[in-house]
């Protein structure tokens, strides 16, 4: 009489792991999709498309500053206080760094000179820490600037018949 | 007189709104709305009927307008909250943005803004906090971190009765508005205690703003008095400091008065002052 009645499971004890390991991958997609179905009606948004169409490009901002420029606060004149005069100089020329693009920072070294000793600089140091065979590859340029040369590798010659 | 208002009354009720761009460096009144450039071809009714027909009407160019001080967001359109002239400014190099609108409008009371540059009176010291008087509803908080080289153990030499330039990094208002001596890299740039000695009075708003324009003449000739020190902050205090007593306040009265006089009465006072 027993076995006439089948035991129904409920919906809960059905998800649990232990009961989907006997499940085929196809009833198992079923219910994740079930699942997920549930989980996302259950979220709740906004249905107004016309909200997205009103959306406007117009910021409110209260403050003076983006639209006049305006002077740094702290002013000196005539010396009464070098601190603040310098103070003066730098921000306001932050303010006029897009006027003055012309002037680039001045360099110590001008780049071709840096490239010239970089060049020299390779074969020195590399000469300090080749061992002594190949120290005979380095050898020196008409200027007095080490350099090192490139020597074919010595290489296993097949003796020819 | 009547006439006048009557028809000031019928135009403002008739409600249109004008073109932002047609009403600038004009007088504007509270509760006028101003409609953007882009949106004047869409509802101008007679005005622009020789242009040729766009093919995608519907699609405006959304270009990204900053509505300043004055101004408020209405719809699509500018609201206009405070009476003044209404000045705009283009967009500057990056040219991403649609420019700038604001009213250039005058008053006394100054409401705390982030980002401005204020002279502030410590009024109270309460533990870690310093209480600052700026001019507006509320007195701003500085902390005693907030100094440039302050650490906990070792504590900025303010004293209540101080000055203090600063600038506000929470000012809206639904909080107490915060200030700090400090830039964001944590340099002093400036802030923090204002020395000894000088005078602090108050001008209105527009006075200050109109003083730090870049080429102001005003302070072009002041400077070149006699040797000075001035702090501007942007809540209407001004600190004036001069060698002596009697300089200092001819400053002061100078830069009182000269907000309503003309170039010439300027002029005048100035060569007279250079001759004594």
């Amino acid at each position: 009489m027993a076995a006439e009645r089948k035991t129904k499971l409920s919906k809960n004890l059905l998800r649990m792991k232990f009961m989907q390991r006997g499940l085929d991958s196809e009833t198992k997609r079923q219910l994740e999709e079930e699942e997920k179905k549930i989980i996302s009606e259950e979220h709740w948004y906004l249905d107004l498309p016309e909200l997205k169409e009103k959306e406007c490009f117009i910021i409110e901002e209260q403050s003076f500053l983006l639209c006049e420029d305006l002077l740094y606060g702290r002013m000196s004149f005539r010396g009464f206080n070098p601190e603040v005069e310098k103070l003066m100089l730098q921000m306001n020329s932050k303010n006029k760094t897009e006027e003055v693009e012309g002037e680039t920072v001045e360099l110590d070294v001008s780049d071709e000179e840096m490239a010239r000793r970089y060049e020299t600089l390779v074969g020195t140091i590399g000469k300090k820490f080749a061992k002594k065979r190949d120290r005979v590859n380095y050898e020196e340029d008409e200027n007095g600037h080490v350099k090192p040369t490139v020597k074919a590798k010595k290489m296993f010659l097949k003796p020819q018949d | 007189m009547a006439g006048v208002m009557a028809v000031a009354a019928e135009s403002l009720a008739g409600g249109r709104a004008r073109a932002a761009r047609t009403v600038l460096d004009q007088v504007v009144l509270p509760g006028e709305e101003l409609l953007l450039p882009e949106q004047e071809d869409a509802e101008g009714p007679g005005g622009t009927g020789e242009r040729p027909l766009r093919l995608n009407a519907g699609v405006r160019a959304r270009v990204r307008v900053v509505c300043g001080p004055g101004l408020r967001r209405c719809g699509d359109r500018l609201l206009v909250t405070k009476c003044g002239r209404l000045r705009y400014k283009e967009p500057g190099g990056s040219g991403g943005g649609g420019g700038v609108y604001w009213v250039d409008s005058q008053q006394k009371r100054y409401v705390p803004v982030k980002g401005d540059h204020v002279i502030g009176i410590v009024t109270a010291k309460s533990g870690d906090i310093f209480k600052v008087d700026v001019g507006g509803s509320e007195p701003a908080s500085l902390s005693y971190l907030a100094f440039e080289g302050a650490t906990k153990r070792n504590r900025p030499n303010v004293q209540v009765g101080d000055l203090i330039y600063g600038q506000f990094v929470v000012a809206n208002k639904d909080m107490e508005p915060e200030m700090v001596c400090i830039d964001s890299c944590g340099r002093a740039n400036g802030m923090g205690v204002i020395g000894q000695d000088g005078l602090l009075f108050k001008v209105t708003l527009g006075l200050i703003r109109k003083l730090l324009t870049p080429d102001c003449e005003i302070l072009q000739e002041v400077g070149k008095l006699y040797p000075l020190e001035i702090v501007f902050g942007m809540n209407g205090r001004i600190w004036v400091k001069a060698k002596t007593i009697q300089q200092t306040l001819i400053l002061a009265n100078i830069l009182e008065a000269c907000e309503h006089m003309t170039a010439d009465q300027r002029k005048q006072i100035f060569s007279r002052l250079a001759e004594s």
